[in-house]
């Protein structure tokens, strides 16, 4: 008897689990984005990809990662498109063959963020090395993403600009995490870091934290969509991922992009042509 | 700061949304589906240890039980290596669907419930080692009927195993890859929230996904003491 009740709640579990699988089988066409923590986090796809999959009857995956985690999936051809930040490391990308091309798609600007305090005076910075200068001179805890991101790409750029190597410095925290993991960290330690402006503008936990310096030329970043090359990677969806990218970079397109606001702030702007 | 973050929680439990329910659905299947191949492989696997007279017995028992502490990371990385386009299963397409991470968790749960099975069954059949092999029962019966005996304190591994699946984090991130209405299950998400700093959220998520495991647990108890008084 007991034989038997045993085996009933099996059947019944199998079934569930069988009808679960049976219904990720027959979802409709679907790409696979590779992009970032920042698009993501900053709650941009949850605008825009709506819009695109309403038009295109296409559903849109994005896993999010860290731009250099991001190429290397599609490296391995685990994606079939990316949007990403990190303008050397995607032209190589697609240099190397892993891409067939790469589009401007839009852009924002990095923000150094900081403790309202700002004990390192970053507030009365003249340019972006200033504000690392300044960080650095006093000494400041900054935390670095760490994670070879766009953003710690960045982050490094500026740092070598200011001509000064952060590793190993008492004050030079490395994360190794995604820009909200480092916002939460900065938070909690009234620490200095840079973020993208998209992240921060939805991240709700800032405590203490504050922008204190943004709007230099340097601090741009753009962001561009990559189709990954069918000829390494026969599996790829080229014609559904090549239809994202066009509508990314079309009227409809840069329309979605540029009506996505958080309390009436603009946080992308597509690419000028 | 705590406390508001709480009543915060507790404000966004009232108004629970689908799209919680959908992901709870998935955290469901796909731990489910786990526990169920982990119970079908690990059970087995751990009363087969506890029978068995082989050579290495003790070195294997001490893996077993080892393995329990398997990171769900390298799970995790693993799976997703072997599941990559570039991998040995790349072909099937699995990666970033609910399916691989049932692979994952599976992997994380079979040493677990094989572990707790091997002592079980390993107290039992010390008990009646002389009986069954008076009985002349072949190893495979003595496996089947101690399962069969040890059901009810068995369960334990089961639970277990549906803990372990629901609350890990590390494996299904990496081979689910966390994509909105697709593979993104309880922990996942929780995980999400924090990384957007909505913090009242994550511990709203958290709250859920302790009442649900706290719930299946009562079920299994209450099951329990209905089959032992039902069936004996």
């Amino acid at each position: 008897m007991a034989h038997e009740l045993l085996k009933r709640i099996r059947v019944a579990v199998l079934g569930v689990v069988l009808a679960g699988a049976a219904q990720v089988a027959t979802c409709a066409e679907s790409i696979v984005l590779a992009s970032t923590t920042s698009t993501e986090q900053s709650g941009l796809f949850g605008h825009i990809l709506p819009i695109f999959e309403k038009t295109s009857g296409i559903s849109v995956k994005v896993v999010a990662l860290g731009t250099g985690q991001a190429l290397d999936v599609g490296r391995r051809g685990d994606a079939d498109a990316l949007l990403v930040h990190d303008r050397a490391a995607e032209d190589k990308f697609v240099a190397e063959g892993y891409g067939s091309y790469r589009r401007d798609v839009m852009y924002n600007d990095f923000v150094v963020v900081g403790p309202t305090a700002d004990p390192a005076a970053v507030k009365a910075s003249s340019d972006t090395s200033d504000a690392f200068r300044r960080i650095a001179g006093k000494g400041a805890t900054f935390i670095s993403r760490a994670d070879k991101s766009g953003t710690h790409a960045a982050e490094l750029r500026f740092w070598k600009a200011a001509a000064i190597e952060p590793v190993g410095q008492f004050w030079y925290k490395e994360a190794g995490t995604g820009m909200g993991p480092t916002l939460n960290m900065a938070a909690g330690v009234d620490a200095y870091t840079l973020s993208d402006r998209g992240t921060w503008a939805n991240f709700k936990n800032r405590q203490n934290l504050a922008i204190l310096y943004a709007g230099d030329p340097k601090l741009f970043n753009p962001y561009g969509a990559i189709l990954v090359n069918p000829d390494r990677h026969p599996h790829v969806k080229k014609a559904a991922a090549e239809r994202f990218i066009d509508w990314l970079t079309s009227d409809a397109g840069r329309e979605a992009i540029a009506s996505y606001r958080i309390g009436g702030e603009q946080l992308f702007f597509p690419s000028p042509r | 700061m705590f406390a508001s973050t709480l009543t915060d929680a507790v404000r966004l439990l009232a108004t629970f949304d689908h799209r919680v329910a959908e992901i709870v659905g998935l955290s469901l299947q796909v731990s489910g589906g786990a526990v169920v191949l982990g119970t079908l492989i690990g059970l087995p696997l751990g009363a087969s240890i506890a029978v068995g007279r082989f050579p290495g017995k003790a070195g294997v028992s001490v893996l077993i039980n080892a393995l329990m502490g398997l990171p769900s990371v390298v799970v995790g990385v693993v799976v997703y290596l072997l599941l990559s386009r570039s991998g040995p299963f790349g072909a099937f397409g699995l990666l970033y669907t609910p399916l691989a991470m049932v692979a994952a968790q599976t992997l994380l749960v079979v040493p677990l419930m094989a572990a707790i099975a091997r002592q079980v069954v390993e107290d039992a059949w010390q008990r009646y080692a002389e009986e069954l092999q008076v009985m002349r029962f072949t190893w495979w019966q003595s496996v089947s009927t101690l399962l069969h005996d040890c059901r009810h304190s068995l369960l334990v591994a089961v639970l277990a195993g549906l803990g372990r699946a629901m609350s890990e984090v590390g494996a299904v991130m990496i081979v689910g890859g966390n994509i909105d209405r697709a593979t993104r299950v309880m922990t996942t998400a929780i995980a999400l929230e924090t990384s957007k700093g909505d913090l009242p959220l994550a511990i709203a998520l958290g709250i859920v996904l302790i009442v649900l495991i706290l719930a299946l647990n009562a079920v299994a108890f209450g099951l329990r003491h209905w089959a032992m008084r039902r069936y004996g």
